[in-house]
């Protein structure tokens, strides 16, 4: 049976294709110049630059966390390029009509089609390739609702108020290592404001793409929600196989005003390296957002990509009645690691976070969740319920849990359930004997595994989802 | 249907089945008792061709074809059905979702389309009614939290969705209470249409009141020691097994 869960879990990852897109990339290298240069040509004001320098000196004091559960050699920051744009864009073009067709047709390959009558219906997409942002579509009818989305790279000149207000307000330009780098480097991003009491006509969604050779990607995410407003937002990401490991460190912010909503989903199929375990995307983001008085703030995520994933999407509950989720599957296989998890900190009364993390290793693979509930002294009636499940595929491939769990003050309620499982013979020998092959049964074990999880995806995100099991699965079994 | 002869078959290194023959013929019901341990529950499994059951010696015909050609879902969708004792559960995957994606498997093999879901819905509530489960089960998770009576009456559920050539009743009737017996029986007897054939491995002669074999056989030691009509089930009943084992031996 292993043998056959082995051979099921191999295949080709489909996005790994490499667009001939002539880049203007910077050569590789870190300093205070590159810093400079990337704010130059993103024609950034002076505010913009000291925050990044600012950055980059505290980063340059930092150390390299050690204390995830991944194994990695040391990265060496000189060997990257921190900047790479499609030529094509250096005038920046005004419609479709005038992006690179070259570039359209790399998001059509990818099943994310950019022309406006083609695409679901009620999905505005954010197209970001390599270092900038190359289109975002139905802005028009997201204007006439109020709602900004755009790149993070012209709001800064349209709307500095807004940025200069919340931009680092939830995750601090030195909260980290990685977090550091990224706000003194960041290139591009999407920006979503939804103004008071708007609900937002559709889901907005940012579609991430590296394409370059050697070349880092450090895309920052800006959402804020008005009070009483209502967004749900979807984030997707894929990148050309390589033998080299390529950076991507990226950090979100989300500010959910009183009473605001936000739901935020992401599908991450970086590259994962080859079946031997060479190449394949370092992913280290932060991900954070601030829930104040009776807001909500939800992430779904499903991880199938990245040879090393070091990810916490949190929540803090800073206002009374605050609810953060977490919904959260990860995949590894063959020699992928992840260490991701969440931090919910509850600040408010009455406030209620709910994780559940679905791990599954097969191959090789190491996977581990890593979660911190904090309920601080303020936080009367506070409520976590946690659970973790880990779904083993084979027997070389492991699964860890590092709960923390803190609780200051005494009417704080904190739950927390783990399983770990197996697919087992039996259940496979089920599906066959009512005539399933082999392949079919375990996809349809590990879906129903994901299940709590993928109800919580939008639809079509949702069906994407299972279908990106299924492919990052086969060959597990054999 | 099922022609087997002088079959060896072993579980990891142990040898349970050691020369044994039977012989159904198509519409045919034939019970197979016999003490534990003697290797009822193995015959099942090495016809369906459970993982680390083995046949070492002798040869399976089913339907004229040699069984052990076939894999296991391919011998699934060319009619041979496996009512299993302990059903597994499978956390997560509703049973309509299950079902169907049987039902196609076999569809799919004998050159059919796959059945619309409004088809398939209508056809898995009418059985469940047959079985006496409320229409609700099929959006629970296969088997997950079911009761005894209700994993049996879930397999004889497939088992009519399925409509199997062979079905192998893997001691449907243990753990189960009368009114679920009678159940899962009546579905059994819906099922005889003299075409369709049964092989039903029971240990107690209970099971046989209600579903009626045109032969019982007893298995002892790996191999059919006596054979005989459905008064062989009672005298079972009334001596016990010893008596059979003291005679063979």
């Amino acid at each position: 049976m292993t043998e056959q869960v082995e051979s099921l879990i191999k295949k080709d990852y489909a996005a790994g294709f490499h667009s001939a897109i002539e880049s203007e990339t910077l050569p590789p290298g870190l300093n205070e110049d590159v810093v400079r240069f990337i704010s130059a040509k993103k024609e950034e004001p002076e505010w913009l630059l000291d925050w990044r320098l600012k950055a980059f000196r505290a980063w340059q004091e930092m150390e390299e966390p050690t204390w995830a559960h991944v194994h990695y050699p040391e990265i060496d920051f000189q060997t990257i390029s921190f900047y790479s744009a499609p030529k094509s864009m250096d005038s920046k073009p005004k419609s479709l009509d005038e992006v690179d067709p070259e570039l359209l047709a790399t998001y059509e390959k990818l099943g994310i089609p950019l022309h406006e009558q083609e695409m679901l219906a009620g999905v505005a997409v954010d197209a970001v390739f390599d270092s900038v942002s190359v289109v975002t579509t139905f802005r028009e009818k997201l204007y006439e609702a109020g709602v900004i989305f755009c790149p993070i790279s012209e709001a800064v000149h349209k709307y500095p108020d807004l940025l200069k207000k919340y931009l680092g307000s939830v995750v601090p330009q030195k909260d980290n290592y990685y977090a550091a780098l990224n706000s003194a480097v960041f290139s591009d991003g999407s920006f979503v404001y939804i103004p008071k009491g708007v609900r937002c006509p559709m889901e907005l969604s940012t579609y991430f793409r590296i394409n370059e050779m050697n070349t880092g990607q450090f895309e920052r995410t800006l959402i804020v929600a008005d009070e009483g407003s209502y967004v749900s937002y979807l984030e997707g990401c894929t990148a050309p196989m390589r033998d080299e490991n390529q950076l991507h460190a990226a950090v979100v912010e989300l500010v959910a005003l009183d009473d605001a909503q936000i739901k935020y989903s992401t599908v991450q199929n970086w590259y994962p390296g080859n079946a031997e375990g060479k190449g394949g995307i370092y992913n280290f983001v932060t991900k954070r957002g601030i829930a104040h008085t009776n807001a909500k703030i939800s992430w779904t995520q499903v991880e199938t990509g990245s040879a090393v994933t070091w990810k916490y999407p949190s929540c803090i509950l800073k206002g009374d009645n605050s609810v953060g989720e977490f919904y959260s599957v990860a995949l590894t296989n063959n020699f992928q690691q992840a260490d991701t998890g969440t931090k919910m900190i509850h600040l408010g009364k009455n406030t209620r976070s709910t994780i559940i993390a679905k791990g599954i290793s097969a191959g090789r693979s190491d996977s581990a969740y890593r979660g911190l509930v904090r309920i601080n002294p303020g936080a009367e009636g506070a409520r976590n319920y946690t659970q973790c499940d880990s779904l083993l595929i084979g027997d070389r491939c492991g699964a860890h849990t590092f709960p923390y769990i803190e609780s200051k003050n005494p009417t704080g309620v904190v739950e927390h359930e783990a399983t770990t499982s197996k697919v087992s013979d039996d259940q496979l020998f089920l599906c066959q004997q009512r005539g399933l092959d082999a392949e079919k049964a375990v996809s349809m074990i590990v879906n129903g595994f994901c299940r709590e999880v993928f109800k919580e995806l939008p639809m079509e995100f949702a069906v994407e989802a299972g279908k990106l099991l299924e492919v990052s699965l086969e060959g597990s079994v054999g | 249907m099922l022609k087997i002869s002088d079959l060896y078959g072993k579980v990891e290194e142990k040898d349970i089945l050691k020369g044994l023959s039977i012989d159904v013929k198509p519409g045919e019901v034939h019970a197979i008792m016999g003490p534990n341990g003697s290797g009822k529950s193995t015959l099942g499994n090495v016809l369906s061709g459970r993982p680390g059951y083995e046949a070492t010696a002798g040869s399976v015909t089913f339907k004229g074809r040699n069984l052990f050609d076939m894999d296991t879902e391919e011998r699934a969708r060319e009619g041979l059905f496996l009512a299993f004792q302990y059903p597994v559960e499978i956390p997560g995957v509703s049973n309509m979702e299950f079902l169907k994606a049987a039902v196609d498997a076999k569809r799919k093999h004998h050159g059919q389309s796959d059945l619309s879901s409004v088809d398939f819905l209508k056809l898995a509530r009418e059985t469940c009614k047959r079985v006496n489960l409320d229409a609700s089960f099929l959006k629970r998770g296969v088997n997950e939290g079911f009761s005894g009576g209700e994993k049996k009456r879930n397999e004889i559920m497939q088992m009519m969705l399925l409509e199997p050539d062979l079905c192998i009743l893997d001691e449907t009737d243990s753990g189960l209470d009368i009114d679920a017996l009678q159940v899962v029986a009546d579905g059994v007897n819906a099922m005889r249409d003299g075409n369709r054939s049964f092989l039903v491995v029971t240990h107690y002669q209970r099971l046989l009141d209600y579903i009626i074999p045109d032969y019982v056989h007893v298995l002892a030691g790996g191999r059919i020691v006596k054979s005989g009509d459905k008064s062989l089930a009672l005298e079972l009943e009334a001596k016990g097994y010893g008596w059979l084992e003291n005679e063979v031996a």
